[in-house]
């Protein structure tokens, strides 16, 4: 065994004797194919890595270009804890409510044809939909429940319903909930579907076969092997919730609310000179919650992994 | 046991009427923001509370062609962006990808890593680092819109990446590639005669994915001060909100038929690829 595994390598480039030999035609052409990964490492390092680094980086210097620990400890200023505070709890409760009906959603399609016209159309939309977070969806709802939106207008002029009696919420935190749930639907859909539809159906012939009911089949088989699946899903839309910054944008008037929008104000702000370090504090606070998610997700879909095969 | 009847409906699917009606009330409140966009786009303020086509009509008035310039100017900026996207995924990403597959498989999963690297760095953080990165590339090669096309390559890696693995993945791509070689074929016929055709569904969706997400980027456009299609939606809705709606439903149809045909496209692709009569 030993031997021939020796020989094999021998014949590639270990067992060359240790002078200098002129380069062979396969170690000269590996040499080409390592250049050819050259322009895109290039590219990542330029507009990935140097961004990223900058970014987190400038939160431990200071305006003069001094390495300071002020920003950093500004993280701790009550305000900043808040406005963390109001990002994760935003994104927890979006990602809750879009992950369940989501997965409903999902569930539901499961009762049409895999190849048919509903799923399409289910699945283009979704793909349209996840994206459709930004500007747009901004306008979409200020259309619907704005001061002079259709539903508001209609619940006003039909029922005697004021949504708005407590002040305009839609444009502080609480209106950005219905939004952020319209993309998390969708990106649910597309990322939890797969998981649902790899369920063979032998499974719950198997289940019924050794005197089990269907209750039983979900329970002791559907639900444990989807868990992970949907632990992940959530993840990424906890995340997706997180990191969202055009629709925040667009309809939030009064000041900022979630972490997006503090670090648009640090990074705008003309009035408060040496703010744009504060910017990258926040960024790193940042990409700290979103590493935690991140890490989690890759435990969770590496167990999702094995059932997906 | 209606699920039994139908041959792709498992044992555990819905009923018909549960799924149906499941699919129907979210669809219906999924439809709601999109039907008062509609609306307001034909509120007439003019035949007090009623509605008219006034605001689509006033789209192709010439005489408001100043007012609408911002919109023009943004989207002819998000095409040149799209099409600078689409040169990173074509000539940078896809050779990449398939030198990997080639010569380096034990490159794969560091290079997904890298791929899939920017969903956890949020855009607002990514701005941050680029807006540096910008003021010098502004200072060398001035502060034109297509720089910002290599800053969207980023953010499109995961979903194109994603797209051309899949193919990647279901084509034996090393096995086309030393069949062509052992043929004679140079390196460059095995990329653009061999590889590039059977890799064209993975290599459309990856393109029209990109275009979506273009055409729909706000953030970092914002932030760099450089105009496109939704900082134009922005500002425009300022003065003229019902242009800016009738543009955003136009952009939505627009992707979503962009979608379908995806959709369309792969499923027709794959049924092929199994059963070669249809």
């Amino acid at each position: 065994m030993s031997s021939l595994t020796a020989t094999a390598v021998g014949a590639g480039h270990t067992g060359q004797p240790p002078r200098r030999v002129p380069p062979t035609p396969s170690t000269r052409r590996l040499r080409a194919d390592l250049l050819g990964l050259l322009p895109f490492a290039a590219y990542l390092l330029f507009f990935l890595a140097v961004p990223t680094i900058l970014a987190v980086g400038s939160g431990f210097f200071d305006s003069a270009g001094g390495l300071t620990l002020d920003n950093i400890t500004a993280l701790a200023d009550p305000l900043i804890v808040a406005t963390f505070g109001n990002s994760i709890g935003l994104s927890l409760l979006t990602a809750v409510i879009g992950a369940l009906l989501g997965a409903l959603l999902c569930y539901a399609l499961l009762g049409f044809r895999a190849d048919g016209a509903v799923r399409a159309t289910v699945a283009a939309l979704s793909g349209v939909l996840a994206q459709f977070g930004g500007i747009m969806l901004a306008f979409a709802f200020v259309a619907t429940i704005g001061l002079q939106g259709l539903i508001t207008v209609w619940l006003r002029d039909s029922w005697g319903i004021d949504i708005f009696a407590e002040g305009a919420w839609i444009y502080g935190l609480p209106g950005l909930v219905l939004p952020y749930i319209y993309f998390q639907v969708p990106l649910m859909v597309i990322t939890f579907l797969p998981a649902l539809t790899a369920l063979k159906a032998t499974w719950v012939e198997a289940t019924l076969t050794l005197g089990g009911t269907r209750a039983a089949f979900w329970r002791r088989v559907a639900l444990p092997v989807l868990a992970p699946s949907f632990l992940a899903s959530f993840l990424l839309l906890f995340a997706n919730a997180f990191s969202s910054y055009a629709t925040a944008a667009a309809l939030a008037s009064q000041g900022s609310q979630i972490v997006p929008l503090q670090i648009r104000a640090a990074l705008t702000s003309e009035t408060v000179l040496g703010r744009e370090n504060l910017a990258g504090a926040l960024a790193l606070g940042m990409i700290v919650v979103m590493g935690l998610v991140m890490w989690a997700y890759a435990v969770v879909q590496g167990r999702a992994a094995r059932w997906q095969k | 046991m209606s699920g039994a009847v139908r041959e792709s409906a498992p044992a555990f699917a819905p009923g018909v009427i549960g799924s149906r009606a499941i699919v129907g009330v979210i669809g219906l409140l999924f439809a709601i923001p999109i039907v008062s966009m509609a609306e307001f786009t034909l509120r007439d303020s003019e035949s007090a509370g009623g509605h008219s086509l006034v605001h689509w009509f006033a789209l192709f008035d010439p005489a408001n062609r100043a007012s609408y310039a911002p919109i023009w100017v943004g989207l002819g900026n998000s095409m040149v962006l799209c099409l600078g996207v689409a040169v990173i995924v074509l000539f940078l990403l896809v050779p990449t990808m398939v030198l990997i597959a080639l010569r380096f498989p034990r490159l794969r999963r560091p290079f997904e890593f890298l791929c899939l690297l920017p969903i956890s760095i949020p855009a607002i953080v990514l701005v941050v680092g680029l807006a540096p990165v910008y003021l010098v590339i502004g200072r060398t090669i001035g502060t034109g819109i297509w720089p910002l096309s290599l800053a969207y390559g980023i953010t499109v890696l995961p979903y194109a990446y994603r797209a051309i693995q899949a193919n990647i993945d279901a084509v034996d791509i090393s096995t086309l590639a030393e069949a062509a070689r052992s043929l004679g074929a140079g390196w460059v016929t095995v990329l653009l005669k061999v590889l590039a055709p059977n890799l064209r569904t993975g290599i459309l969706a990856a393109l029209l994915l990109s275009v979506a997400v273009v055409l729909g980027e706000f953030t970092i456009a914002s932030l760099l001060n450089r105009p496109n299609l939704q900082t134009a939606l922005f500002v425009v809705n300022k003065q003229d909100p019902y242009v800016a709606v009738i543009l955003s439903l136009l952009a939505l149809g627009f992707a979503f038929v962009l979608l379908l045909v995806i959709d369309r496209g792969a499923a027709i692709g794959g049924r092929r690829g199994i059963r070669p009569s249809k």
